[in-house]
């Protein structure tokens, strides 16, 4: 068993990369996540990796492109306005079904915005943000543990299907310091059949996005579907916590979640039966999860860190999106459990006497 | 046929397919396929290079030689490449970018690429238009020129002027090698094969960064003969661009 | 004494291996167009020709082999 550390966030996302066998990291600064390239600009030569401080996001993304197209297991991060400035890149790492993982530690936005916690990009990371029919592959963390797991999980499933994949998460996990119980850390995998080395003793190879046939874009944007098809059988990671006769059913996701988990513990002890469904993989999103906790339950909650994003997936998962409500936090507004305690209740009885008593 | 055996003084690079290009008449993407797919060859590097290919008409080099290739986003060529690079030390890597792909959407990427050192050779075709997308104002297009984003002709006063990436990228610490050579005659063709010869040593021998600009026509997108456009690169081109070594390790 | 083949799918009829023939071997065939349509190169055997290869030289399309 691999040894127990106290770690910051984003320093074990930069961990859980290398010890998932990450060795080419392309980055520019940003707050809140500067952490990131700071850890690994040391840790990565020390086993032999790189680490490139690069002109720009829009370089950075390219760059990955570049390092996985050579065969590298390759990251970079970055938060709200450079993630957008990624979204061409992310756009032809898919077209290209390269593997590339990208963390955004998110701002508040639009535009420079706030560094405060939020949940803002929901909509950019699962709905695509880059143009053209492509989906990313989101896993959203709620804790420094999850920060460390997830890298190395975002690394497997951007690997097993050729799609990049983001992890969401914020300045609150991003920063936070908690204990993780380290995994014994991977080589890097053998050379994927789309690397291009040189074509020595086989076919030239080819990385590519354009399809100008007739019927060729067709063909690709149904292979790429298939792909996303197989991910929503297999990869849905969810987390469901819901009592039997179960009134009132929380969704939230991220560190949001963790404020929410508190709010629904509590009001466990006042005897509500109120559950919690967190879904962990946000693309592909936990529908099948969130429909069930919703049938069993007489009303649907859902929380955010934003003006509402999340809230239009529980919908179209629920049999009856008119028995959901939304709660939401925008601009770095984090919630206390009070709060949330008192939404619950407010639901539950119309009113805010249990909160108050 | 005379007794004596006879030899084949000029034939096709072995790594150059055999697909007939996709170019216009008289363009002179062909040759500059060629004179890499030379370089290629001379360098036996056919089994070890990576092509990364910049968006317009260069963008289906891979068609045309039977080397590993990547599709970069518009402008974003050297960052591809420097990714590659820095994964594949031992790969021979190079860009090949058209004038709107690397002066003005990539200018960015590629003075940084150069001022890293990136150990990569771009072959840069400088036309003075935008050619795939159909003859708009390119960073490059002279003063007075008409393009269909330019009707009256390039206005440096609205438009802006040419810019000279040869000279520019040569002034940069990390560049070991920077010319720009010409296509419109035989001469010039000459001197452009040994630059791009030149260029690729740069990265063979870990030197650092290498541009070739090659000055090259298009006819179509000019609305001339090509034997027009040879004059023009020469009336016209070669003036506003000069030809030469600005770095050379 | 040399001898220029043309490769004539490859030609575009674009005329500047015409012009750097000093022998004037070469001439554009109005009357022989490729599949794509061009009017293409064709090379004139009067043994003239020294096989210089400048002809293939400023080729852009790669059509021209020459021996010598």
């Amino acid at each position: 068993m691999a040894e127990k550390q106290l770690m910051q966030g984003n320093v074990a996302v930069a961990k859980g990369a290398i010890d998932a066998g990450c060795r080419y990291y392309f980055g520019y600064p940003i707050t809140p996540q500067n952490d990131i390239p700071e850890y690994l600009s040391a840790a990565l030569p020390a086993v032999g990796g790189v680490f490139v401080q690069a002109e720009s996001e829009l370089a950075s993304i390219n760059m990955v492109l570049g390092a996985s197209a050579a065969g590298g297991l390759a990251m970079t991060s970055s938060s709200g306005p450079g993630i957008s400035l990624m979204q061409e890149g992310l756009s032809y790492l898919a077209g290209s079904e390269l593997p590339a993982v990208v963390v955004n530690i998110t701002r508040s936005g639009p535009g420079l915005g706030g560094i405060a916690p939020t949940q803002g990009d929901y909509n950019q990371a699962t709905k695509g943000g880059g143009h053209g029919d492509y989906r990313l592959i989101v896993l959203a963390p709620n804790s420094v543990q999850e920060m460390y797991d997830l890298a190395g999980e975002a690394f497997r499933l951007s690997y097993s299907y050729r799609n990049p994949a983001m992890i969401l998460a914020d300045a609150i996990l991003g920063q936070m310091k908690e204990p993780v119980q380290l995994s014994i850390p991977v080589d890097p995998p053998g050379e994927g059949s789309w690397v291009l080395s040189g074509a020595k003793n086989r076919k030239p190879r080819l990385v590519k996005s354009l399809f100008l046939k007739d019927g060729e874009m067709t063909v690709h944007n149904l292979k790429l579907k298939e792909k996303y098809d197989q991910l929503k059988a297999k990869e849905v990671k969810v987390e469901v916590d819901c009592p039997p006769n179960c009134s009132l059913v929380l969704v939230s996701f991220g560190s949001c979640s963790r404020i929410v988990r508190t709010a629904v513990d509590r009001a466990r002890k006042r005897g509500y039966p109120v559950g919690l469904v967190r879904p962990i993989t946000l693309y592909p999103f936990p529908e099948a999860a969130v429909r069930e906790a919703a049938e069993n339950a007489d009303r649907v909650l859902v929380v955010e860190m934003n003006t509402g994003q999340m809230v239009d997936d529980v919908k179209l998962a629920c049999g009856n999106p008119g028995n959901v409500s939304f709660k939401g936090y925008p601009g770095g507004s984090v919630p206390t459990p009070e709060e949330i305690e008192a939404e619950i209740y407010g639901i539950l009885e119309g009113g805010l006497q249990a909160c108050q008593q | 046929m005379s007794a004596i055996a006879e030899k084949k003084v000029f034939s096709t690079p072995q790594v150059l397919k055999d697909n007939v290009y996709h170019f216009c008449p008289g363009c002179h993407h062909g040759l500059v396929h060629r004179l890499a797919a030379e370089a290629l060859d001379d360098y036996n590097l056919a089994t070890s290079a990576v092509g990364v290919i910049g968006v317009g008409c260069g963008v289906f080099l891979y068609d045309y030689l039977a080397i590993d290739c990547c599709e970069a986003p518009h402008g974003r060529a050297p960052a591809v490449a420097a990714g590659i690079k820095r994964t594949n030390p031992g790969a021979f890597v190079f860009t090949y970018q058209g004038d709107g792909d690397l002066a003005a959407i990539g200018t960015s990427e590629i003075i940084h690429a150069a001022n890293r050192g990136e150990q990569i050779t771009v072959i840069f075709v400088n036309n003075s238009v935008y050619g795939m997308t159909g003859g708009q104002m390119a960073p490059t297009t002279l003063p007075g020129q008409k393009t269909t984003t330019t009707p009256a002709g390039r206005s440096p006063l609205n438009d802006g002027h040419p810019v000279n990436m040869a000279e520019i990228i040569a002034i940069l610490p990390g560049t070991a090698y920077s010319a720009r050579v010409s296509c419109h005659n035989l001469k010039g063709i000459r001197t452009a094969r040994k630059a791009m010869h030149r260029a690729f040593q740069a990265q063979v021998e870990k030197r650092g960064f290498a541009l070739i600009e090659l000055l090259s026509a298009c006819p179509t997108n000019w609305r001339m003969t090509p034997q027009q456009s040879l004059q023009r690169m020469e009336d016209e081109m070669i003036p506003a661009y000069p030809l030469g070594t600005y770095k050379d390790f | 004494m040399g001898r220029v083949t043309v490769k004539e799918e490859r030609c575009k009829g674009c005329g500047y291996c015409i012009e750097a023939c000093s022998s004037a071997n070469l001439y554009l065939d109005r009357d022989k167009r490729n599949k794509s349509g061009y009017s293409v190169a064709s090379f004139k055997d009067d043994e003239q020709c020294s096989g210089c290869a400048l002809c293939a030289e400023v080729c852009p399309d790669v059509a021209l082999e020459v021996y010598r």
